[in-house]
């Protein structure tokens, strides 16, 4: 057996072959590759972590084991409220966004083959913020009408440029520049409406376009429950057929793939989480674009990671709200600062590579 | 009807295959022979490449049908006829950071389901594919670090881990250098020769079609001009009439098929040349 040392800048740690496990029971085997369950579970214990340090942490500071024996119903009165009132909610919604924007930002970058094919990037985030900043500027709507609005908005932005950039199969480049060009179309469409507004809505529309998790309750992590619990198994499933089509259409369709079906299906699977999130939190940003990235390179295998992906997102978005409430305490920052400031130097790094790669 | 079905698993009635409205192909019958290595040829724009991907179902006729084992190709499950009929397309892309036996692997596909993901059976068929093709060394290699002949044999290894009894492959040869281009077509031809499969591909070399080819289909204008064994069909009149060149025709002294040798450009300095070439090689005489 040869192996090479890595040297090209490709997602690799180790030269050795991955090591696949077999789950069978009778004539059902699914395959697991050592390496990616090892990264999901030490993904899911730094979750934990960071959970029971974001339940602990704030004005009243609650110690890790009384912070989980409250979990386990058995914690005092005044903790139970704090945690189960207060900050559950907001942990939950962080995790569960960060979970959404994670397979729909692996999604869209398989089927883009690109990692700037992310929905973030390619307008969706700018959609969902137009749709919000109408019932918030014009209509003077709810919270729950913004939510409403910025789904509406997110998802016609996402089937605008997916019917514009379709020419017989998507290309990467193409999506990734139609999407880039309606953002900008709808950036400024958004900066309008601002100079419309009054002082107090624009303040309030402001907040809500930063992306912020403050003051989540129980009323905003349903919604995005549920959307998962429909989405994610779809999103697991198409995760195997995604890295056929990932070969190309021919290939793909010469081994008995389905192309335009998978692809079709993968996006509304991809907007559908997406606009959720983007609902649930305002528009974060730089989670669905970094959140497959880093899971790639844990993992190093191409191809969407699906769960690991997922469980990124999570780590990412959780930590960053830790982050934005923690740093300049006891002013709370909108966890879309934190995410954007990271992200802002995650991205020029990407795009510097992608521009070197291409000169060669 | 009955028997012609069962001397030919694919074959094409009243094909007629088009892009938006232009119409490349139209009202063309053929028939592929099994267990023949099949070898399409013609100038660019003759719908060599077109026909290959209407064969293969990746292009839906606009009247006609492709007929696999005497069903529609279309009525067929895809897993179904991906189990029978592999293509290999031009150009295929290799995701980011892949390795050969995970590309290898993806062979599989058809063989498994969600809940079938991998088996004993895929693991044989993925090791022989790497064997035949002598990749096996670079199992564990990333495929976009390998040079061109080897990426090549890699997705040769692909296609035969799908273990379809028939097999086209679109321009296996091109962006390699000449003798990458031999070892891709030896390895053609002992596949051809060793497990009894039936290969269809399209050449632009008509040299390398004439020497590998069991049976030559010759294209023009998306109708074929001639078909049947090279030594029996090309004559200097063919050639002329399918790719407008004037050549002549040798027998190829390795091979023993017909060699295709371009007419010399009519220029004093040609002329020259070869006045001089004689004249060396009869002093070595």
């Amino acid at each position: 057996m040869t192996t090479t040392p890595p040297t090209s800048t490709h997602p690799r740690t180790t030269g050795r072959p991955a090591r696949i496990l077999l789950a069978r029971s009778g004539r059902v085997s699914v395959a697991f590759r050592s390496r990616s369950l090892w990264v999901c579970a030490g993904l899911l214990v730094t979750t934990l972590v960071i959970a029971v340090l974001s339940l602990g942490t704030g004005d009243f500071v609650i110690s890790p084991s009384n912070v989980l024996r409250t979990l386990f119903g058995d914690g005092a009165t005044k903790d139970t409220f704090i945690i189960h009132t207060l900050r559950l909610p907001r942990l939950l919604t962080a995790v569960l966004v960060g979970i959404a924007l994670g397979i729909g930002g692996t999604l869209f970058q398989s089927l883009s083959r690109n990692p700037l094919g992310s929905p973030d990037i390619i307008g969706f985030n700018t959609g969902a913020a137009t749709g919000a900043l109408f019932v918030i500027l014009v209509f003077h709507g709810t919270a729950n009408q913004t939510a409403v609005g910025s789904l509406i908005g997110g998802v016609a932005t996402a089937l605008l440029v997916y019917v514009l950039a379709i020419t017989r199969g998507v290309h990467g480049y193409r999506l990734i520049l139609v999407g880039i060009g309606v953002a900008a179309i709808l950036t400024s469409v958004n900066a309008y409406l601002m100079t419309r507004a009054g002082l107090r809505d624009a303040q309030g529309a402001m907040v809500w376009l930063t992306g912020s998790l403050n003051g989540r309750s129980w009323e905003h992590v349903r919604p995005i429950t549920l959307a998962l619990v429909l989405l994610v198994p779809v999103a697991l499933w198409l995760g195997r057929d995604l890295r056929f089509l990932e070969l190309g259409d021919d290939t793909a369709g010469a081994l008995g793939l389905k192309a335009e079906r998978t692809r079709l299906l993968a996006v509304l699977v991809g907007v559908g989480l997406t606009a959720l999130a983007t609902a649930s939190a305002g528009p974060i940003g730089f989670i669905a674009l970094s959140a497959p990235q880093v899971a790639r390179r844990l993992t190093g295998v191409p191809g969407p990671n699906v769960v690991p992906s997922a469980l990124t997102g999570a780590v990412l978005l959780a930590a960053a709200d830790l982050a934005a409430q923690r740093i300049f305490a006891p002013t709370q920052l909108p966890v879309g600062v934190m995410t954007g400031a990271i992200g802002g130097v995650y991205l020029a790094w990407l795009l510097s590579r992608e521009w070197r790669k291409r000169r060669g | 009807m009955a028997k012609e079905t069962w001397m030919s698993r694919l074959r094409a009635e009243n094909l007629t295959l088009a892009y938006d409205r232009r119409v490349i192909v139209e009202d063309l019958d053929i028939t592929i022979p099994d267990r023949s290595l099949t070898v399409i040829v013609g100038a660019n724009g003759s719908g060599k490449s077109t026909l290959l991907r209407g064969l293969s179902r990746m292009l839906t006729p606009a009247a006609g049908a492709v007929l696999l084992d005497g069903s529609q190709i279309r009525s067929l499950p895809s897993k179904e006829v991906a189990r029978r009929l592999g293509l290999l397309p031009q150009g295929p892309i290799a995701p980011d950071g892949i390795t050969v036996t995970d590309l290898v692997s993806r062979g599989r596909y058809p063989h498994q389901g969600v809940f079938r993901q991998w088996s004993a059976d895929d693991r044989a068929a993925v090791d022989t594919a790497m064997r035949a093709t002598q990749v096996t060394d670079l199992a564990d290699r990333y495929v976009d670090e390998l040079s061109g002949g080897q990426r090549q044999r890699v997705w040769l290894a692909m296609a035969l881990a799908q273990q379809t009894a028939i097999l086209l492959l679109d321009e296996p040869t091109t962006f390699l250098d000449i003798a990458h281009q031999i070892e891709v077509l030896d390895l053609c031809a002992d596949l051809h020769e060793q497990q009894g499969n039936t290969l269809v591909m399209v050449l632009h070399d008509l040299n390398h079609a004439c020497r590998y080819a069991t049976h030559l289909i010759a294209m023009k204008d998306g109708a074929v001009l001639a078909q049947g064994l090279p030594e029996e069909i090309v004559t200097a009149e063919l050639v002329t009439e399918v790719f407008g060149l004037a050549c002549r025709i040798i027998t190829d002294p390795e091979s023993g098929t017909p060699l295709i040798i371009p007419a010399a450009r009519n220029s004093s300095r040609s002329q020259a040349r070869a006045g001089r070439r004689v004249d060396i090689a009869q002093e070595r005489v």
